[in-house]
């Protein structure tokens, strides 16, 4: 079966958001930009189900900028066989991008989509789920396992009190969690291997989808700050600040 | 405008999660409760008290019994032609039905709001925390997930709405539960705890962060966490994690032990009230948030604070 890897172009974890003094948004002029790190999970663990030998095809897609190049080739040297840019300058809601991976997933026919749990710009996990229900297909969301055999797969999801697992008919939808597996650095060979990949370059009208947003972002701001606190210098003044607060 | 909030619950009991989803919907309008599961006629009988609800659907159906989200986002949206919005708790399963029911009604879900400035105006975090965002919504109908520490708790005595029996399309043929591993606790449950004591990497081992956690979060009667790094480590079951990708928590007090603080970590715990970190590295990120610090070895620090209190 082939697997669908989407991956999406983020700041890079490490790197603290600014928000413009406007309000209009975070500044990501000159900012590191990454593979989202779920993603980055997502694509390990299609590739781990190659080397299994339950899947024969990986098809890495991006929807976004032309640099959303970068991380495709990114997926392709980590292992992904071929990848499809879906290129536009415009924010596009996961509702959008469902629907547009519900186009490709229409033409590819793959048994497994396979995407990170959450975006960490705006992290909204939802994607995954909006693509399962225009799908009409399962969905094994937060996956910290995934085990494919026959014409199902068996996803142990991480939830609030423990771990769940389910058992989802093929095609299926799964949403990977940072426990998953540890992703694999591109080595440099790969990297070069990756420039030669297939690489097609689409756009969310080759798909018949209106990327017109829904929610409309009026304003951004920094979160409160913390008035500055106090140090103690050893722990018998800990305990006095402690039993103040009514804690002790 | 009507809503409809999703009660958490396991069959028997119902989750504190909700009623702070409860405050939330009823800032919108009248409030009905959906209430599906399997053998949950408790939970509905426990819905109907809460203060402010309507009614109470109850969807009693063995398809709805682990709330798988293939079986029950269907029968959520065959109820949203009686409702204007959608209101689910920021849990594991709100989050995972929530979004499923937008795609089926064609709108876009606003996640994880922690503020309500209009009928269609939410506040949510983006960016782990660090940029607080106002949306907007030009959708015909709302689907929305609410962080239960944004919002204050509904009573859960006072209220007495009717329970009314409901049915959806039952079970979609999709998926199915195999089982789950409940990690056991006696404890406050760690998003509703009024103390937190959370360990992260300097705990060394499971075994260590036994020994100097636990017996601190005994005597102050307190929810234990962890970062990822204490985590990933092995130290404690994956559900202690707080943080971007864990639990988000906001007690009267937070007590970091041995937790650098990165981002991802303090967009889980930031909002707390009072912020206590305990640090051998007086450079650590968490001393620029914590209320109150402490430069000091934790295995001397933490044994001594626990036998003081």
């Amino acid at each position: 079966m082939k697997i669908l890897v989407p991956v999406k172009r983020v700041i890079d974890y490490n790197v603290r958001p600014r928000v413009k003094a406007d309000g209009s948004g975070v500044d990501l002029a000159n900012v590191k930009m990454s593979m989202n790190p779920f993603d980055e999970i997502a694509v390990e663990e299609a590739i781990r189900l190659k080397e299994k030998g339950a899947a024969e095809e990986i098809i890495a897609v991006s929807i976004g900028p032309a640099k959303a190049q970068e991380t495709l080739r990114t997926a392709l040297a980590m292992g992904a066989d071929r990848a499809i840019l879906v290129q536009t300058d415009d924010q596009v809601e996961p509702l959008a991008v469902a629907k547009i991976l519900k186009a490709i997933a229409d033409e590819e026919a793959p048994g497994i989509v396979m995407l990170g749990k959450q975006a960490i710009d705006d992290d909204s996990n939802q994607t995954g789920q909006m693509l399962a229900a225009l799908m009409g297909r399962p969905q094994g969301t937060f996956a910290s396992k995934v085990e494919v055999s026959g014409d199902s797969v068996t996803v142990t999801r991480e939830v609030d009190g423990g771990l769940e697992t389910e058992s989802l008919k093929l095609p299926a939808v799964v949403t990977t969690d940072l426990r998953l597996n540890e992703p694999r650095y591109a080595s440099l060979p790969n990297i070069m291997k990756a420039k030669s990949k297939p690489l097609a370059t689409k756009s969310p009208a080759d798909y018949g989808v209106d990327t017109t947003p829904r929610l409309k972002v009026t304003k951004v701001s920094e979160p409160p700050v913390r008035q500055a606190g106090v140090k103690v210098a050893n722990v018998d003044e800990l305990v006095a600040k402690l039993k103040a607060l009514g804690v002790a | 405008m009507k809503t409809l909030v999703y009660v958490e619950h396991d069959n028997q009991h119902l989750k504190d999660a909700t009623l702070a989803t409860v405050t939330a919907a009823a800032k919108l309008g009248d409030v009905d409760l959906l209430v599906a599961g399997s053998g949950c006629k408790a939970v509905a009988d426990a819905a109907s008290k809460i203060a402010g609800v309507g009614k109470v659907l109850l969807a009693d159906d063995a398809a709805y019994e682990h709330q798988l989200a293939e079986n029950v986002a269907p029968l959520v949206a065959g109820l949203m032609d009686g409702h204007d919005a959608f209101l689910s708790p920021a849990t594991t399963t709100g989050k995972n039905i929530a979004p499923r029911v937008a795609a089926m009604l064609d709108v876009m879900q606003v996640s994880d709001i922690i503020g309500i400035e209009g009928d269609k105006t939410f506040v949510r975090p983006i960016y782990a925390g660090n940029a607080i965002a106002t949306v907007e919504s030009s959708d015909a109908k709302l689907v929305i997930t609410v962080r239960g520490t944004a919002f204050d708790k509904a009573a859960a005595e006072g209220g007495s709405a009717s329970i009314e029996n409901v049915s959806g399309p039952g079970d979609a043929g999709l998926s199915s539960f195999v089982g789950a591993e409940v990690a056991a606790s006696e404890r406050p449950e760690l998003t509703s705890a009024k103390v937190i004591v959370s360990g992260g990497r300097a705990l060394k081992d499971a075994e260590t962060f036994q020994q100097v956690i636990i017996p601190l979060a005994d005597k102050l009667g307190a929810a234990v966490g962890a970062s990822r790094a204490a985590v990933d480590a092995g130290y404690v079951p994956n559900d202690y994690q707080v943080g971007q990708t864990g639990k988000i928590v906001a007690p009267e007090v937070y007590i970091a032990v041995g937790i650098s603080g990165a981002i991802q970590h303090l967009a889980g715990m930031k909002d707390s009230k009072t912020i206590v970190a305990i640090n051998k590295d007086e450079d650590a990120p968490i001393f620029q948030v914590a209320d109150i610090g402490l430069v000091a070895d934790l295995f001397q620090a933490v044994p001594e604070l626990t036998s003081k209190l």
